[in-house]
């Protein structure tokens, strides 16, 4: 018997938008599954990773607070994505305006001024701008494959991150632990509702998601990413430049990852640390392509993935589960999406006989 | 007589659709049989099955008379059965001897195989080197390749596809006289074309398609080329009609000179001082064998690619050779390239946003860089309306037209910007008949409103029922213009062929 995967001629496109529903209802069932395997009542378990993280307000604070760099940056991801550039290290570009902003807001650490916030973000965007650039001009002049160099680039960041807060940064006062200084006040940003979580970043994650959604349907930016990364041919044809694409897209999705990097630390952590780079560069790849590589599909992706961390966080202090169950959801999930879709671009063809005797 | 190979209801689907239905016929020993249809009537798929590349979805193949299923390509080789490929397989880097040890056994000496090579290509007048590389080879001889290493496993049945569509007329000739010879020493031929003199001239039987279904079997000699024609085509063929002949006076509008262009990919074609002159009214038809340049003249032309120097590429009195294709458009020039999908149109974008591609230089479809969908809507519903596009949903994904539909689209979208000067490659390449009437009779249309044209193309018949004046590219070499009721076709053979007053053998020495 004959199984083999056959394109089809038309993909449903509402199976389009529904395959990222199939993915996570099955994804929610094998995690069932798995808690049964460890002897824990499967609904208890599931219940616990993804309900109780929701019952408190402050508990949805946080889960705004952790989706937000996770929107950020899938939504700059997005427009490699749809240019078919492959940016696989937003962890690094993340990481470097974390570092950028960090380093101005250390450096004005007496600082009342009102300039210093907007300096500390625009110094994060710089940074993860600086750090995309690599890649991109790497890929331009000699050809070099973007999704090596980006990959490569991140060890790199996270690496100068931990001699910078050893080295230069370290806190004169810090007893020599691994930490920069606390940042002045007027390098924080806001928080709201008298929440440690809630701070206005999500907002500013949620306008920009807004704004590349105008960006990527209604204006010729979107319109030349589209067909940058669908037909470099007619690319060219339309008169747009691959060299100034890849430039662009990589400058965006570095910016996005950079102010992530900066505002995270500026409302989050306070002080430079080695362990701010926790992964979302990595996630939000995910998070990207489940929310259908647009930006407002990416902002319901990163509330998923960010309650997946909380529910992984719960499981662990609730019901003794390692929070390792938090990357086996993960990686279940953009193995199931990537299943789904598939399936519904193609479909299995089975044939008993070589030649099979239809009507 | 038993046939050598009879086709019993054989059917083929790729999903829902249907690319051969019901298809029976019997290819006779030492006979030369035809398999007409235009493109996309079901042609090569039949083929591909018979070479067991492909599986039927239903009925069956009897060989010698004997039911027998067909696996793979190296069992259809083993029955005796050859098929020379429309492209071929081929590496450029090895010699013709090497390409040739590939499809043999392994422990055969190279000495040994160049001696066949040359026993074979002496018998079978195919002249052909053994020790030159690949690469250095016209089109012409790398077919000869191709047929000697079917030629060396003695095959009963030899499948050709299309096998004049890369050949000059000279070339073209020559293959003849080899496959008359072969049929007459017991060899049946099957011989894939929609040129209907060739198959009246050369084959015995003709079995035509349309649409994957078999319209009728006859014989191609007892029928005229306009009945061939509509069996294959299913409708009356309309003609188009020429306009008044330009006079020399007009202005031009479109010119180069020197143009210069070192080809971007390792094994394309260098562009050498390419001069042409076209003036208002005038359509310039280029030919030329695929292969020789077309490509990169069209990226040249187009400002895809820029050009040596500022004065190479003159619209309308202006240099334009260092500026870009907007730019171009601009100064009211437009494209059409000869790949519709991925390059003229962006397959999973909708017919707005590809209308969008080649007008958001020069339309107000997009301001301060926010698109105006309603605007390109109607800018498609006007192509549309004008030159009868058919598709199967209102502003359908360009990947769902068939690929008529999308050329008539593509030619559309540029008429309707109504340009001064328009550049065009293969503007009917595996459109049909219908279709690359219309489109041709809107290029002379455009050109009797005083646009200036060049078009280019492989196809003799068209370049020369619509051009005022033909050049011929080749090796990147662009011939000089002459009036077209001055130039035979004959003539322009000979310098597809690249060289001019000689025969067509070993012209690509050089």
């Amino acid at each position: 018997m004959f199984m083999r995967l056959e394109a089809r001629s038309e993909p449903s496109p509402i199976m389009t938008y529904l395959s990222p529903v199939i993915a996570v209802s099955v994804t929610v069932i094998i995690v069932g599954f798995i808690f049964v395997g460890m002897g824990i009542d499967p609904f208890v378990g599931l219940k616990t990773y993804f309900i109780t993280p929701l019952a408190k307000l402050s508990s949805i604070y946080e889960l705004l607070a952790k989706a937000s760099p996770l929107v950020l940056i899938a939504v700059g991801l997005i427009f490699c994505f749809r240019a078919n550039i492959w940016n696989i290290g937003a962890e690094g570009q993340y990481t470097l305006g974390a570092i950028f902003g960090g380093w101005v807001a250390v450096s004005f650490h007496e600082s009342e001024s009102m300039l210093l916030l907007p300096a500390v973000l625009l110094a994060g965007v710089v940074g993860g701008m600086l750090w995309a650039a690599i890649p991109a001009l790497l890929k331009i002049y000699f050809k070099a494959n973007e999704i090596l160099t980006s990959l490569m680039l991140t060890p790199v960041a996270v690496l100068l991150l931990d001699y910078l807060v050893r080295g230069p940064l370290r806190d004169p006062d810090g007893y020599n632990m691994p930490e920069s200084r606390f940042f002045p006040d007027a390098a924080i940003l806001p928080t709201l509702f008298n929440s440690y979580s809630f701070h206005i970043g999500i907002f500013v994650s949620l306008l920009v998601a807004i704004l590349a959604t105008v960006l990527l349907y209604k204006a010729m930016l979107g319109y030349k990413v589209d067909v940058s990364g669908s037909a470099p041919r007619a690319a060219r044809f339309g008169g747009f430049s691959s060299i100034r694409m890849t430039i662009i897209v990589f400058l965006i999705s570095g910016a996005c990852a950079g102010l992530a990097g900066t505002m995270e630390v500026s409302a989050r952590t306070g002080q430079l640390i080695p362990t701010i780079p926790l992964g979302y560069g990595f996630t939000a790849i995910i998070v990207a392509f489940l929310g259908r590589r647009n930006p407002i599909g990416a902002v319901f992706a990163g509330l998923l993935l960010a309650l997946s961390y909380m529910g992984g966080e719960e499981v662990q202090v609730k019901l003794q589960v390692p929070s390792d169950l938090t990357g086996v959801l993960q990686g279940l999930l953009l193995f199931l999406l990537l299943g789904c879709d598939t399936l519904i671009n193609h479909r299995f063809v089975f044939s008993r006989k070589e030649i099979a005797h239809e009507s | 007589m038993t046939a050598l190979l009879e086709v019993k209801s054989i059917s083929k689907a790729f999903g829902d659709f249907y690319a051969n239905s019901d298809i029976s016929m019997k290819i006779m020993p030492g006979e030369i049989h035809a398999l007409l249809g235009e493109n996309g009537a079901g042609k090569s798929t039949l083929v591909k099955m018979m070479y067991g590349v492909l599986r039927p979805t239903a009925g069956e193949f009897h060989w010698n008379g004997q039911p027998i299923v067909m696996t793979g390509p190296a069992f259809a080789r083993e029955l005796g059965i050859g098929m020379v490929f429309q492209h071929f397989s081929l590496f450029e880097a090895l010699t013709v001897g090497e390409n040739v040890a590939l499809s043999l056994p392994k422990d055969l000496a190279m000495s040994d195989v160049n001696q066949k090579v040359r026993e074979v290509s002496e018998n079978y007048g195919l002249p052909l080197d053994p020790d030159r590389a690949v690469h250095s080879l016209s089109v012409g001889e790398r077919q000869r390749i191709e047929i000697v290493r079917c030629l060396l496993q003695d095959p009963k049945l030899l499948i050709m596809d299309e096998p004049t569509s890369v050949l000059t007329p000279q070339e073209a000739d020559r293959l003849f006289e080899t496959l008359e010879q072969l049929s007459s020493e017991g060899c049946s031929i099957l011989y894939i074309s929609h040129k209907l003199d060739e198959v009246r001239r050369l084959c015995n039987t003709a079995t035509i398609l349309r649409h994957g279904e078999l319209v009728a079997s006859c014989d191609p000699s007892k029928e005229t080329p306009r009945s061939l024609a509509e069996m294959m085509v299913g409708t009356k063929i309309s003609s188009v009609s020429k306009a008044d002949e330009v006079t020399g006076d007009e202005k031009v509008r479109f010119s180069t000179s020197n143009l210069t262009v070192p080809a971007e990919d390792p094994l394309g074609t260098d562009l050498k001082a390419i001069n042409m002159s076209v003036r208002s009214g005038e359509i310039l038809g280029i030919a030329g064998v695929a292969g020789n340049g077309q490509d990169e003249l069209f990226n040249a032309l187009s400002g895809e690619v820029l050009a040596n120097g500022s004065d190479a590429v003159v619209i309308d009195g202006v240099a334009v050779g260092k500026q870009g294709i907007n730019q171009r458009r601009k100064l009211s020039a437009a494209f059409i390239p000869e790949e519709r999908n991925g390059h003229a149109a962006v397959g999973d974008l909708s017919l707005s946003r590809n209308a969008l591609l080649s007008t958001h230089a020069t339309s107000p479809n997009q301001r301060r860089g926010l698109i105006d969908d309603g605007a390109l809507r109607g800018y498609v519903d006007e192509v549309v309306k004008h030159f009868d596009v058919r598709a199967s949903k209102d502003n359908a994904n360009a990947a769902s037209l068939s690929g008529g539909n999308l050329q008539k689209f593509a030619v559309g979208r540029e008429m309707l910007r109504e340009p001064g000067v328009l550049i065009v490659s293969q503007p009917t390449w595996g459109v049909d008949a219908g279709a690359a009437a219309v489109i041709r009779q809107a290029l002379l249309d455009l050109a009797s409103r005083g646009a200036a044209i060049v078009m280019i193309s492989q196809d003799l018949e068209e370049i020369f029922e619509v051009s005022d004046s033909i050049a011929v590219i080749s090796e990147g070499t662009l011939s000089e213009a002459r009036p077209a009721k001055d130039i035979t076709v004959e003539e322009v053979g000979l310098l597809m062929g690249g060289i001019t007053g000689e025969g067509g053998d070993h012209v690509h020495a050089a």
